[in-house]
């Protein structure tokens, strides 16, 4: 059955040169394409989950006493809202990778303790965590302060508050903005590119550098791929905002 | 048991000279009241007369800028004052009712004992569901507060707020938004009450409501209180023609 599909593609690529799909018949290919495509995923739900925490804890500390955390969190959203994430993971890279310390795993090679993969992390966690603290904070602002007040005149400090009260009926308003920005941040991973992490796209890039009769190919399944993770992001956002929806409460 | 010597001989709330402003905007000037325990006072007057600031000032939902309030001998605009010990002797009842529209009409009523109290889940459980039963709600527990009508909501924020068993029951127009025919279910239940034995100051436009059930009433006008007395003399023979004025709006 395999060696069917596999010398279907084979017949294929020989017939019409512009259509080699050749991670369909080549291990190494195949496996280029599956280790990217993992890659991608973990960057994806790495990213996914840092960049909700920055949110959450950026939105409260928006709401902090002190004026100079205010300013902080704006100063930060400031910088990674209005600058391209490209450019970001490049200054990650090449300009504080520089700057953190390295080790020397075998005596020979020094090893920087951030890896490229560890800083498109931190690059992407924070340039998402950015739109993530203003979806956060208008879900925030959508709490009644009366629906505080009253958390407040029963004896809740001001955390127990934010845990209890407005955090869980800010993220219920956050969810559809939430969604379209992790969407956006499973697509920006492609980006990461340009720091050599070995994700899907720059995988992809490999193997048509080497094959350009894959070139075709590989692109469409990248569509394909990238369809299915959003897709699947989706569902799970869907099915997440269902499963908070309150009876009798908002639409 | 507060180290501050009270005893139920003196007064449970007491206000002494308050004056309270938003920026230039002075809304109480020297207002002086004592309520002891046992008593229904009810507080009415012109809307913008300051009587629900008044009455969130003693919870220390507002802050005030001059004069002294105390709630068992305990100062409450002491910056040093323990909030939460506070707010476990006063309980509160708002307009909006402000139930936590994310819980459970029970959750909303075992929330602060469970949090604030620490108290044992079985416990704080059997009394919750007595509580809602006292406000005759048995049946609902499990009904979110958006399930529920105005009249039923304000009755789970009644036992909300006595689950934390406080010694002041604070009510700010607690009918002012609810249907006419809900309005006689929310006064039973806090006429009830008032029949225990709880100490309650009422901000009300309830008239015949607080002729029957009020020991006093005050009547406060731009930011002072103008007279007061027990409801019989206020309502037949008030003095001031200010109060006369508004006696003859409403009644």
């Amino acid at each position: 059955m395999l060696d069917a599909f596999a010398q279907f593609f084979r017949d294929l690529a020989a017939d019409a040169p512009r259509w080699n799909f050749i991670f369909f018949y080549s291990e190494k290919q195949a496996g280029m394409v599956l280790s990217g495509l993992w890659m991608t995923i973990q960057l994806a739900a790495a990213c996914l989950l840092f960049s909700v925490a920055i949110g959450i804890a950026g939105a409260a500390m928006q709401g902090a006493h002190s004026r100079l955390l205010r300013a902080l969190v704006a100063g930060y959203i400031q910088f990674f809202r209005n600058t391209p994430p490209f450019v970001q993971l490049l200054f990650f890279y090449f300009a504080l990778g520089r700057l953190t310390p390295t080790y020397s795993p075998d005596g020979w090679l020094e090893v920087p303790i951030v890896s490229n993969v560890g800083w498109a992390i931190i690059s992407l966690s924070f340039f998402a965590g950015a739109f993530n603290v203003e979806i956060f904070r208008a879900g925030v602002e959508a709490v009644p302060k009366s629906t505080q007040e009253a958390a407040h005149s029963l004896g809740f400090t001001r955390l127990q508050t934010y845990r209890y009260i407005v955090l869980p009926l800010a993220l219920r308003v956050s969810i559809p903005a939430l969604n379209n920005n992790l969407v956006n941040l499973v697509k920006t991973t492609t980006q990461a590119f340009v720091i050599a992490v070995p994700e899907l796209l720059y995988e992809s890039i490999t193997i048509w550098n080497d094959y350009p009769s894959a070139q075709n190919p590989m692109m469409l399944v990248l569509f394909v791929i990238y369809l299915a993770l959003v897709g699947l992001v989706v569902m799970g956002m869907n099915r997440w905002e269902r499963a908070m929806r309150i009876p009798g409460y908002g639409g | 048991m507060n180290g501050n010597g009270w005893t139920p001989d003196r007064p449970i709330v007491s206000l002494k000279d308050v004056h309270k402003s938003f920026g230039s905007l002075q809304v109480l000037k020297g207002i002086s009241l004592d309520v002891m325990k046992g008593e229904v006072v009810c507080i009415i007057g012109p809307s913008g007369s300051g009587k629900s600031t008044l009455i969130r000032c003693i919870n220390a939902l507002n802050d005030i800028q001059q004069g002294s309030i105390t709630v068992e001998g305990q100062e409450v605009h002491d910056p040093k004052l323990d909030k939460l010990a506070l707010r476990k002797k006063v309980g509160m009842v708002f307009q909006q009712y402000n139930l936590f529209p994310h819980k459970t009409a029970l959750q909303n009523v075992m929330m602060a004992p469970l949090l604030v109290l620490k108290r044992n889940r079985e416990e704080v459980e059997r009394r919750a569901r007595a509580l809602l039963a006292k406000v005759r709600l048995q049946g609902k527990e499990d009904s979110y507060p958006g399930e529920l009508s105005g009249g039923q909501q304000q009755r789970v924020a009644i036992a909300r707020s006595l689950a934390m068993n406080p010694g002041v029951m604070l009510f700010d127009e607690v009918t002012a938004a609810l249907d006419p025919e809900t309005v006689k279910e929310v006064l039973v239940t806090i006429k009830e009450l008032a029949g225990e034995g709880m100490t309650c100051i009422l901000v009300t436009h309830e008239m015949g409501f607080a002729r029957e059930l009020a020991d006093r009433i005050y009547f406060t006008d731009k930011g002072v209180i103008v007279e007061h007395g027990p409801p019989a003399t206020f309502f037949d023979r008030a003095k001031d023609p200010r109060t006369r004025e508004f006696l003859s709006q409403i009644l």
